[in-house]
């Protein structure tokens, strides 16, 4: 490491998120367990577990409450997040232009494609590691998943929610299909970030056990420099990298956020589980 | 009145025969034209035959009387004659029984108008009458029962429509001392119905004058029985001395109109004789030693108080010493209780009683000897809170029925006590609860299996219809009534939902979800598609708010879906679904409540929904998989290179390796 800088700051840390993204990402994730907790028992009813599941969650009914509740908080959660997409742009006065195509953006761009077929040609020993920027392809694909998620659940879901007055329009066989598209797509969801999104993030071994960076927002420049090198040789090439350094978290806050993401990962397994159990059921 | 008719216009065209020869109207000439065997008439629009047997006619009483004799309407007539003839008036001669006839009970019915009260000729017969002694006569001693049981037989339109206030008159004679006379041993001058209504002058019991009324009847029977007075001397029990002191019995008292049998005089053993021996405590049977003492209040306090001794003890001898010596049999319960008897017989009690089987119970099993009560009684073994313990003596598990019993039903006893009939019974001590009997019949207990048991498959809902009768009601118009579905297999009855011991409320939880499985029995496809939608998930669940088979097809009233009157019908299914949701329309009812997404015939939308998500699926599954499990090996050399790195920084080596992101 050549820079001063860094060593000066070599107990501060680079700043990733954004304490309002940061909050929303913890929201999301308990309304998307209780989302998923709540629906899975529906979804599995068959399986004895399920039964147990709905009673200690209060009855069906009030799974259903908490199911709505989930649901309407998550939607927020999202109309919170383009709320804030806005006003950054007016902020930082970007041009759409710059949001959609500048290096930081989370819309894909051919730079992904190039690094997609990178990181094939890297896992299969024909070249180096991609030198990933800010956002990496995996991760801009698991942003618009929920994007995709969040418009075919929720509409979904929504038709289930209000079917008696829906239905005075649409015919009741619709309501069967949504039936049917809103649990599998949820079964698409939850396995995906269950598995995949938990594997690319913590699970990976270099990550293992988990990466608490979307709850305290910060890594080390370290890791940055391995992790995202364009990144981190941009920031270092126009001197902007002290901006982003921040204190680290004290340790007892560490200690509470790694409970609390331990606690999400052991339930994303139950859930994982249960459902490869249940599956297995409905195919034997 | 047909036959008065048909006498008219015979006796009418009988004149128009001999029509001219007024002078000389001899029956010959009558018969002119009614000795054709083929001579009709019409009456009304009916066509009768007019022909008057002469040779039938002439042996007759009436032989020697000219036919304008009775038919006098044609005296002096020309022949052949016009028609209708007036009625024949029998009392022109015999003015006494027609004066008696038209005062009784019969002749009155006829000023009355009454149709089926009876004319001379009813009894009699028209032209072909013979003295009441001639055997061949309707009225001869022999026929007489049969002349007025062709009114007076149970199911007759006399018996039925007019009030009368015996029944079984004919049966019961035929079963009397006189009726077995007459029919069995030809006795003619044994007691027939005319020996004591008289002919014609039939009255009411009530009216004084009568032969049968009260003040009348001693003198009726003592026109045969004319000694009796002298010989009479047997006092049954004093019983109606008790009703009525005052009153001097009359001989219908003991010997019943109609009924008068033998097997009333049998009872000349006083119980006090009986009890001179068997009121000692010390008396013992010389065969086996056991006690033969009856106690004497348990018979006054039972229902066979005012039953003698020697009517269930049958066969005693009063002039021996020992009467009962001559006993041989045991005590038949069925002389006098018939009915329970020969259903007894028939039941599976009675069939192995009848193998000897050593546990087969008898009569005296359930009621108790000497102490016998009715089933009203609360102290009795047969009342119905009582009835349990009792059948629970050889049913209960382990006991002498159960462990010989090979069928389904387990634990009987147990599981009834259970039941929300045991519990209303035993619990709730309502006695008009069902228990063992009410189902399965007290006398006519038989296995399922046997078509006239009161529990095989076909009688069950009639036996549950005796309480439950606006269910029967229901079920009996549903699809499930008809015994046997198109598959030939057998449709379900009330226990097949309801089990036959375990009943329970059909509002429990237990049983709410439990009728799913019910129906899903025969319903396989239809329930396993029903768990595929949300209404069947939450109920897999454990809750029974939702709906279940019955909320939408009805419990006992299940009819097609095609019926109109079903709850699925057209007209009904929007309101079936508004019990639950409240804003359902039309449109609401067209979710597909057993849709099922594997049959891409019935239902193309969700078969190809569904293969279109799970394409998406596993698409999606095996592209990050793929990419995932391509990762792992160079993440862990990316692992290693960072241990290495921090090893290197531990030992403050800070040098820069520039080949750790190199692969």
């Amino acid at each position: 490491m050549e820079t001063l800088g860094v060593r000066e700051g070599d107990r501060k840390e680079y700043l990733r998120f954004s304490r309002l993204n940061r909050t929303l990402h913890v929201v999301m994730i308990v309304t998307f367990m209780s989302l998923a907790l709540t629906g899975m028992t529906l979804k599995f009813s068959y399986t004895a577990w399920a039964g147990t599941l709905s009673h200690l969650l209060g009855g069906y009914e009030s799974a259903g409450y908490i199911h709505r509740l989930a649901a309407v908080l998550m939607v927020g959660i999202f109309i919170l997040h383009i709320n804030d997409l806005v006003r950054r742009k007016k902020k930082e006065s970007l041009s759409w232009k710059a949001l959609v195509t500048g290096p930081d953006t989370m819309m894909p761009t051919k730079r992904d494609l190039t690094d997609l077929i990178g990181s094939l040609r890297w896992f299969l020993g024909r070249g180096e590691r991609p030198r990933y920027g800010r956002w990496t392809y995996w991760e801009k694909f698991d942003y618009f998943a929920v994007f995709w998620g969040i418009f075919v659940i929720g509409s979904t879901g929504f038709m289930l929610w209000f079917a008696e007055f829906l239905t005075i329009l649409i015919p009741g066989w619709v309501i069967n299909v949504a039936t049917i598209i809103h649990s599998d797509e949820a079964l698409l969801a939850v396995g995906f970030i269950f598995t995949v999104h938990f594997f690319n993030t913590h699970l990976r071994p270099e990550k293992f056990p988990m990466d608490i960076v979307i709850f305290t927002g910060r890594m080390t420049v370290e890791e940055l420099r391995v992790d995202k090198p364009s990144e981190y040789e941009a920031l270092v090439k126009n001197g902007t990298l002290e901006d982003h350094l921040v204190a680290p978290y004290p340790p007892i806050v560490i200690r509470t956020i790694r409970a609390f993401a331990w606690f999400a990962l052991g339930l994303g397994f139950c859930i994982v589980v249960w459902i490869i159990y249940a599956m297995m059921f409905v195919y034997m | 009145m047909v036959r008065r008719g048909r006498a008219a216009a015979m006796a009418a065209l009988c004149v128009l025969a001999v029509a001219g020869r007024l002078d000389a109207q001899e029956n010959a000439d009558c018969l002119t034209c009614h000795g054709e065997k083929t001579l009709s008439g019409k009456r009304g629009t009916k066509t009768v035959s007019l022909f008057v047997d002469g040779k039938k006619f002439g042996g007759s009483i009436h032989g020697s009387v000219p036919c304008v004799g009775c038919h006098a309407d044609l005296q002096g007539k020309e022949l052949p004659h016009d028609t209708p003839l007036a009625t024949v008036e029998c009392g022109t001669c015999h003015d006494k029984e027609e004066k008696e006839h038209l005062g009784s009970l019969h002749g009155k019915a006829i000023a009355r108008g009454d149709r089926l009260a009876p004319h001379c000729k009813d009894c009699h017969g028209v032209h072909d009458i013979i003295k009441a002694r001639d055997p061949r006569s309707p009225v001869a001693p022999q026929r007489i029962p049969w002349v007025c049981g062709k009114c007076h037989q149970e199911g007759s339109p006399v018996q039925r429509q007019r009030e009368i206030h015996q029944d079984h008159i004919l049966e019961n004679y035929s079963e009397s001392i006189h009726g077995e006379a007459l029919m069995k041993k030809g006795l003619v001058v044994t007691a027939t119905c005319v020996s004591c209504h008289t002919a014609h002058r039939i009255l009411p019991h009530t009216d004084p004058r009568s032969s049968i009324s009260r003040k009348n009847i001693a003198s009726t029977c003592t026109t045969c029985h004319a000694q009796i007075e002298t010989v009479h001397r047997k006092v049954i029990r004093g019983e109606l001395w008790e009703r009525e002191a005052s009153m001097l019995p009359a001989c219908v008292d003991c010997h019943q109109p109609h009924k008068v049998r033998k097997v009333f005089y049998d009872q000349g053993m006083a119980d006090a004789d009986c009890m001179r021996c068997h009121g000692n405590p010390d008396i013992k049977a010389s065969r086996d030693g056991r006690s033969l003492v009856v106690a004497q209040g348990e018979i006054r306090d039972s229902r066979h108080t005012k039953v003698a001794c020697s009517q269930c003890h049958a066969e005693v001898n009063a002039s021996h010493t020992r009467p009962c010596e001559t006993i041989t049999k045991k005590v038949e319960c069925s002389s006098c209780h018939a009915e329970m008897g020969q259903q007894y017989q028939k039941s599976m009690h009675g069939l192995l009683l009848a193998k000897n089987e050593q546990n087969a119970p008898s009569c005296i099993e359930c009621h108790g000897t000497h102490g016998i009560m009715g089933k009203r009684d609360p102290r009795s073994a047969t009342f119905p809170t009582h009835v349990p313990d009792l059948c629970a003596r050889c049913h209960r598990e382990g006991n002498k029925a159960a462990v010989r019993y090979t069928g389904r039903q387990h634990d009987i006893i147990g599981r009834y006590e259970e039941s929300i009939h045991g519990k209303g019974l035993l619990k709730s001590g309502l006695t008009v609860t069902a228990m063992c009997t009410d189902c399965h019949t007290a006398h006519s207990v038989q296995p399922i299996s046997s078509p006239e048991s009161s529990v095989n498959p076909k009688n069950v809902p009639a036996t549950c219809g005796r309480c439950h009768h606006g269910i029967e009601e229901q079920f009996n118009v549903s699809i499930h009534a008809t015994e046997t579905g198109k598959t030939g297999k057998r449709l379900p009855v009330c226990n097949d939902c309801h089990s036959a011991h375990t009943i329970r409320r059909a509002d429990t939880e237990g049983f709410k979800l439990t009728i799913m499985a019910q129906c899903g029995q025969c319903h396989t496809e239809i329930a396993e598609t029903y768990f595929e939608t949300y209404h069947g998930k939450v109920s897999q669940l454990g809750y029974t708010k939702t709906a279940k088979c019955y909320d939408c097809h009805g419990a006992h009233d299940i009819l097609k879906v095609s019926d109109p009157r079903s709850h699925l019908s057209r007209a009904n299914v929007v309101a079936t679904c508004q019990k639950c949701h409240a804003g359902a329309t039309r449109r609401f009812a067209g979710y597909l409540t057993h849709a099922t997404h594997h049959d891409p015939e019935k239902y193309p939308l969700l078969f190809y929904t569904f293969w279109g998500m799970t394409g998406l699926l596993v698409g999606t599954f095996v592209l990050g998989g793929l990419h995932t499990v391509l990762w792992i090996p160079r993440a862990l050399q990316m692992r290693r290179a960072r241990t290495k790195r921090l090893k290197d920084a531990a030992r403050g080596e800070t040098e820069e390796t520039s080949e750790e992101t190199k692969g």
